[in-house]
């Protein structure tokens, strides 16, 4: 008889670790699918039933890739991209969200809230005004606008001001005591403390900013400033039927990412829970 | 004793007179603090300002024009929305968007707690689970979009072959078929965000005192009955967050669809950010589009608004 509860325990722990198997065997189909293709020739891409191991591999794919697609001119102009944004918004991001968490003004607390509810605004509704008001400086067709476009978002002030509240504010006023004029506490303590905060931004903002395809697909016309999302769809138009190849370049579209969101997935997770804590 | 209140006016409650010299000084530091203060926020909020607020602002002013490809921006005032009122297209879309928003909101916040939870009973290998859960959001749209299409691809895609195994019969046409398209983005959808949703869960979770479900189990509550009666109360707060949340996001979906459906079949998958890139950016109204963009946007902050307030009265 008292057999039972832990029989029923071990029961529902083996179903539980079952659930937790498809999901993720559902969740990851995709990628693997896409990694096995890209090492096919294209009449191997659809079969029945799937082929799930290439015969032969065929390497051949990543070399083609680089022949047919654009992709070190992609890969480069995204990076270019990436790091110039990821800098911006954390420098700016970072030094506007120690004046929300650590100064006093007027206005304060509105201009935050203005930050706050742009978030529920989609660009898709300000695209327009916006691109024309770009087009008229004769920024679009040049990678300036998407690093304007992603720079300045709401996402970081809000992030990092989450972080600087958690920071104690006697710690400022011990340091202002001391005579560290403001920039220097900014400077000297609270850049220093929230380093995981910048870690969190920094990823963040540098995946997004690689991802975007919206951006470049209105700004970006000259083949040779097109980043690597647009650069993928173009080829995905361009040479519809090669399957394996649309996969090679998916695999290297992917594969950047997935090895920084793996080294820093720590700072991925927290930052996201920061920004979930409070809403 | 005889000039009590002189020496000491505090003491009886009255305000100490303020000598006019000191005001100068506190004042001017209140104005210096200020600045600094502004100083701060200054380069964000310029470059928040100009890309992102003056837009908006442009965007109710061009939507009552007649702006278009030739440049001239002339007043037309509420003649954009009049023909909005008789446009097919943008009905559809409008449907569309409401169809998507109806279908993945409560999918994904219900798979984003499953998930959630699943991740929460401490199981072994839970870290590797999070990783591949969250991965998706992470991946770009562009990859995401193109695999998924030859995964749904009718006739010879994995999706149709392993449904075939155990239904005969005609097989869903997915991203090719009027009635399959936009299941087959919310299907999509729902995968690439819900482990975004799931780690706000999860967070939440922590916050749940396992002592109340210590009390719940010696009461004699079954896992469903303490679901119901304990998780789910004390993750309210995670839940409205994530439910403001999806909810914007299904109301703004545009990448998705652009680069799975572009809208298609016919018009299947037309959705309003959609709408109004096409009327902007490929037939060049402008204004017309600018409209259809105020439209948008009034949803998205309604219903925003709608879920603030409806919370705050549960809360009171």
């Amino acid at each position: 008889m008292a057999a039972r509860p832990t029989a029923l325990r071990k029961t529902g722990r083996v179903l539980l670790y079952l659930a937790m198997i498809v999901a993720a065997a559902g969740i990851l189909l995709p990628f693997v699918w896409m990694v096995i293709s890209s090492l096919k020739t294209n009449n191997q891409v659809f079969t029945a039933p799937i082929e799930w191991i290439p015969d032969p591999f065929r390497w051949r794919n990543y070399v083609d890739i680089w022949i047919k697609g654009d992709m070190v001119t992609w890969v480069r102009n995204t990076m270019t991209v990436s790091v110039v944004v990821t800098l911006l918004q954390v420098v700016t991001g970072s030094f506007a969200a120690y004046g929300f968490a650590k100064t006093r003004f007027p206005g304060r607390d509105a201009l935050f809230l203005l930050y706050i509810g742009t978030i529920a605004v989609p660009w898709a509704s300000y695209m327009i005004p916006q691109f024309q008001m770009l087009s008229s400086w004769g920024l679009a067709n040049t990678l300036y606008s998407i690093m304007l476009l992603q720079a300045f978002g709401a996402f970081g002030v809000f992030l990092m001001k989450q972080y600087y509240e958690s920071i104690p504010d006697s710690l400022c006023e011990a340091a202002r005591i001391d005579g560290l004029s403001e920039y220097g506490i900014w400077w000297r303590i609270m850049l220093p403390l929230s380093v995981p905060a910048l870690a969190s931004l920094t990823i963040i903002t540098f995946v997004t900013t690689w991802n975007d395809y919206l951006g470049p697909l209105i700004y970006l016309r000259d083949r040779e400033l097109w980043t690597i999302q647009l650069g993928l769809q173009r080829f995905v138009g361009d040479y519809n039927a090669e399957h394996a190849l649309i996969m090679t370049g998916s695999v290297l579209s992917v594969l950047p990412i997935a090895i920084v969101f793996l080294l820093g997935q720590r700072y991925f997770v927290q930052g996201i829970a920061t920004t979930g804590v409070k809403g | 004793m005889a000039t009590p209140v002189v020496d000491n006016p505090g003491a009886l409650g009255l305000p100490h007179p303020v000598p006019p010299r000191r005001r100068a000084p506190r004042t001017s530091l209140k104005v210096r603090n200020a600045l600094v203060g502004w100083t701060f926020v200054l380069p964000n909020f310029a470059g928040f300002a100009v890309l992102t607020l003056i837009p908006v602002l442009l965007l109710f002013y061009y939507s009552l024009t007649s702006w278009n490809i030739f440049g001239n921006a002339d007043w037309v005032g509420l003649e954009n929305y009049q023909r909005l009122v008789g446009d097919r297209s943008f009905h559809i879309a409008l449907g569309n968007t409401f169809y998507y928003a109806a279908f993945h909101i409560p999918l994904t916040i219900a798979a984003s707690l499953g998930l959630a939870l699943l991740l929460n009973q401490k199981l072994r290998g839970a870290a590797f689970f999070r990783t591949v859960a969250f991965f998706p959001y992470v991946t770009s749209i562009v990859a995401v979009a193109v695999v998924w299409n030859m995964l749904f691809s009718p006739e010879f895609g994995p999706i149709n072959q392993f449904i075939g195994m155990f239904v005969g019969g005609e097989l869903p046409g997915w991203t090719v078929s009027k009635d399959w398209a936009m299941p087959a983005v919310i299907i999509v959808g729902t995968w690439r965000y819900m482990g975004y949703y799931m780690l706000l869960f999860l967070a939440g979770l922590q916050t749940v005192p396992t002592e109340l479900h210590e009390a719940a189990r010696i009461d004699g509550a079954g896992v469903w009955q303490r679901f119901w009666n304990v998780t789910l109360p004390c993750l309210r707060p995670t839940m409205f967050l994530v439910t403001v949340m999806v909810t914007i996001e299904s109301f703004k979906v545009f990448d998705l669809i652009l680069v799975m459906t572009e809208g298609g079949p016919g018009q299947a998958t037309l959705v309003l950010s959609q709408y109004i890139w096409q009327k902007g950016f490929e037939q060049f109204e402008l204004g017309y589009a600018s409209s259809v963009a105020v439209v948008l946007f009034l949803i998205c902050i309604g219903v925003t608004v709608v879920q603030f307030l409806y919370n705050k009265r549960r809360d009171a």
